[in-house]
């Protein structure tokens, strides 16, 4: 079969699996609409986490980014950060929130600072993390159908939106739990097969994990010491010590990913929807272990996909390939415009190089290397189908997730709780869907018409999160004493301090004209970049919270009752 | 009561510090400030920093959060015990 109609068959199925999920699990109460009706498996949960939280980025982007942009070594930012923040969520956040028993992240943020106005900024903070967040995974649906089903970019993205809102605005949370359980399986697949064939292709060992540190097969030398040194004659950095940028920056950048991670409203709000306190706990385990999968697997692919194209490009030491006799895979994607060849020195060769004067490679982006992975390690073609499905299910579940923890925040936070606190539950879960419906179609529409800052949102995201969300919830468990007018001005002081680095490096909102500082990195605070800024806003935030905190009154005693509840044992 | 409370959340603490402390030291000093030392070592081809920063600190993590979840499970169970 042709890799169209074959594309078309399995995306086909594994939809038409989604939608007879959605249609099986629809949610009847705005109990099973916000948290599933509160009873679904730990391991489930864990795996629905783990497609919730492993979007577009995680897909298609990661392994891209460790082996290119970020030199190999310096990638480890990414693996390190977007997995240890699970232990911080495990430990410090999710059982107890869990405990709490309530719906949202800004509702307990509103009940532990007893004011309206916190849960308004928690709000905010909520509604703009999660936004930026989902442009990008509308436009990662977008480029999958687009690139494999060759629909337009406006069709594909028409018809990924359909099926999010078809799922999404019936089931809520139920059903966006279950069709995420079969997204994880599809998206796991889809990664791990070709990792697999690639490494007993280079190392004859079958588990990518192992063949990253075999030796290469029929040579004696190990597959990470021939990368060191062809990447090195190249004029690039040592793949396994190359830092990114510093030691310091890279310590930050992984400090704000993790704390980011532990604060990203629709990772939380997963744990809201387990029995008990100790599911939520060993949920959390399920979750980073399914996580683990990919995470583990992505350094193998990113490794030896570069091995792969630069032993492709340059088959012996010094003797670049003819661009006459690119492969297949090089043509293809030349096409999407993804990968740029131009010939500099007019000798009908491929010279890549580090450095911009000789290379002549001047566009490798990164998401070709999963995408493309398949096609150049010569896979069938139902494995570059799966690719494909893979790719729009982690884009879709992310998408789901996200939009359940928007629309919650509208209906049962902004709605139910500030402004009409009467409303039966039937009309809120009606708002609930009326919500999940226009968040559905304002992201769609922001992924076809993408703000100028879309590109640069992955910062603020994160950083919001870091710095605002995580140290608020952190301190209203931990310290009993904390106040509204320390969290609040806490918040406020995190968010500030967050944004006003973010913007004046890269543009108020992003515009880069208005980057009054400039992006270059002579500016940078201890040479730290804006995408690492989010646990510096998380300090200052402590900072701030403790301080303001200390001068005025301490919280009610009710409050204080109440942080003695969640952290009293678990009942069963 | 609120005594025992009391008691089960400083064991919950301290349980929380030791654990937190090993997600500390293991990846980002292993993994990043003394990365270069850990090169210096090998685990088959993998260079050891490198392997902490890439691979082992994520298996780290998953074992981390069982034991934590086992140990607070024992805990919830003697509390549960002595008060019934």
């Amino acid at each position: 079969m042709e890799l169209r109609e074959l594309s078309w068959l399995v995306v086909g199925l594994t939809f038409a699996t989604y939608i007879g999920i959605a249609i099986w699990a629809r949610a009847a109460s705005t109990k099973e609409f916000y948290v599933a009706g509160g009873h679904v498996n730990p391991i489930a949960n864990g795996m629905a986490t783990a497609a919730d939280w492993m979007s577009a980025a995680s897909f298609i982007s990661m392994a891209g980014l460790i082996g290119f942009s970020y030199q190999g070594y310096g990638g480890s930012v990414f693996l390190l950060g977007w997995t240890g923040g699970y232990v911080l969520l495990a430990m410090c956040l999710a059982p107890y929130l869990r405990k709490y028993g309530k719906y949202t992240v800004p509702e307990f943020i509103g009940d532990r600072y007893y004011s309206n106005a916190a849960r308004v900024v928690a709000v905010i903070c909520l509604l703009v993390a999660s936004i930026t967040y989902v442009i990008g995974q509308m436009k990662g649906i977008g480029v999958a159908f687009s690139r494999f089903l060759e629909m337009s970019f406006e069709q594909g993205l028409a018809v990924g939106m359909l099926v999010v809102f078809f799922y999404a605005v019936l089931g809520g949370m139920k059903g966006i739990t279950y069709t995420q359980i079969a997204q994880y399986v599809v998206l796991i697949t889809a990664y791990t097969i070709p990792a697999i064939f690639i490494s007993i292709t280079l190392t004859g060992n079958p588990v990518p994990q192992l063949g990253l540190g075999s030796t290469l097969v029929g040579e004696n030398t190990y597959l990470l010491d021939k990368l060191d040194q062809v990447v090195t004659d190249l004029g690039f950095q040592e793949y396994t010590s190359g830092h990114r940028l510093s030691t310091l920056n890279m310590f930050f950048y992984t400090m704000s990913l993790m704390i980011g991670t532990a604060g990203l409203p629709h990772v939380i709000i997963r744990f809201f929807t387990v029995p008990s306190v100790k599911d939520a706990r060993i949920s959390a385990g399920w979750a980073l272990v399914f996580i683990a999968i990919l995470y583990t697997t992505a350094p193998a692919i990113a490794g030896m996909a570069r091995l792969n194209l630069i032993t492709t490009l340059e088959p012996a030491a010094g003797q670049p390939l003819a661009y006459a006799e690119r492969p297949q895979w090089f043509k293809n994607w030349e096409k999407t415009g993804l990968l740029e060849h131009y010939d500099k020195n007019g000798d009908g060769l491929i010279q890549y190089h580090a450095g911009d004067d000789k290379n002549e490679m001047i566009k490798v982006d990164n998401d070709i290397l999963v995408l493309a992975n398949p096609e150049i390690a010569k896979l069938p073609n139902w494995v570059i189908a799966l690719v494909a499905a893979g790719g729009l299910a982690a884009a879709l579940s992310t998408a789901a997730g996200l939009l359940l923890a928007i629309s919650s925040a509208i209906s049962h936070d902004l709605l139910k709780g500030v402004f009409r606190p009467g409303i039966s539950e039937r009309a809120e879960l009606n708002a609930g869907r009326l919500a999940m419906g226009a968040t559905v179609l304002l992201s769609g529409y922001l992924g076809l018409n993408p703000p100028d800052f879309a590109a640069g949102t992955v910062a603020l995201a994160f950083g919001l999160a870091a710095s605002s969300i995580f140290p608020a919830l952190m301190l209203g468990i931990f310290y009993k004493r904390m106040n509204t007018a320390g969290a609040v001005s806490g918040m406020l002081a995190g968010l500030g301090v967050t944004l006003l680095y973010v913007f004046q490096h890269k543009g108020i909102l992003f515009i880069a004209d208005t980057a009054f500082l400039g992006s270059m990195s002579p500016n940078w605070f201890f040479g730290i970049e804006p995408n690492a800024f989010g646990a510096v806003g998380a300090l200052a935030n402590f900072a701030v919270a403790v301080t303001v905190c200390k001068m005025t009154v301490e919280p009610p005693l009710a409050i204080q009752q109440l942080v003695d509840d969640i952290r009293a044992p678990a009942r069963s | 009561m609120a005594q025992k409370h009391s008691a089960y959340w400083q064991a919950n603490l301290r349980l929380i510090f030791l654990l937190l402390s090993i997600w500390f030291t293991v990846p980002f000093l292993g993994g990043i400030v003394f990365v270069e030392f850990f090169n210096q070592f090998r685990l088959g081809g993998y260079k050891l920093g490198f392997w902490i920063a890439q691979q082992g600190s994520i298996y780290l993590f998953v074992v981390l959060i069982f034991i934590y979840a086992h140990c607070m499970n024992k805990l919830d169970e003697r509390y549960r015990e002595e008060h019934d």
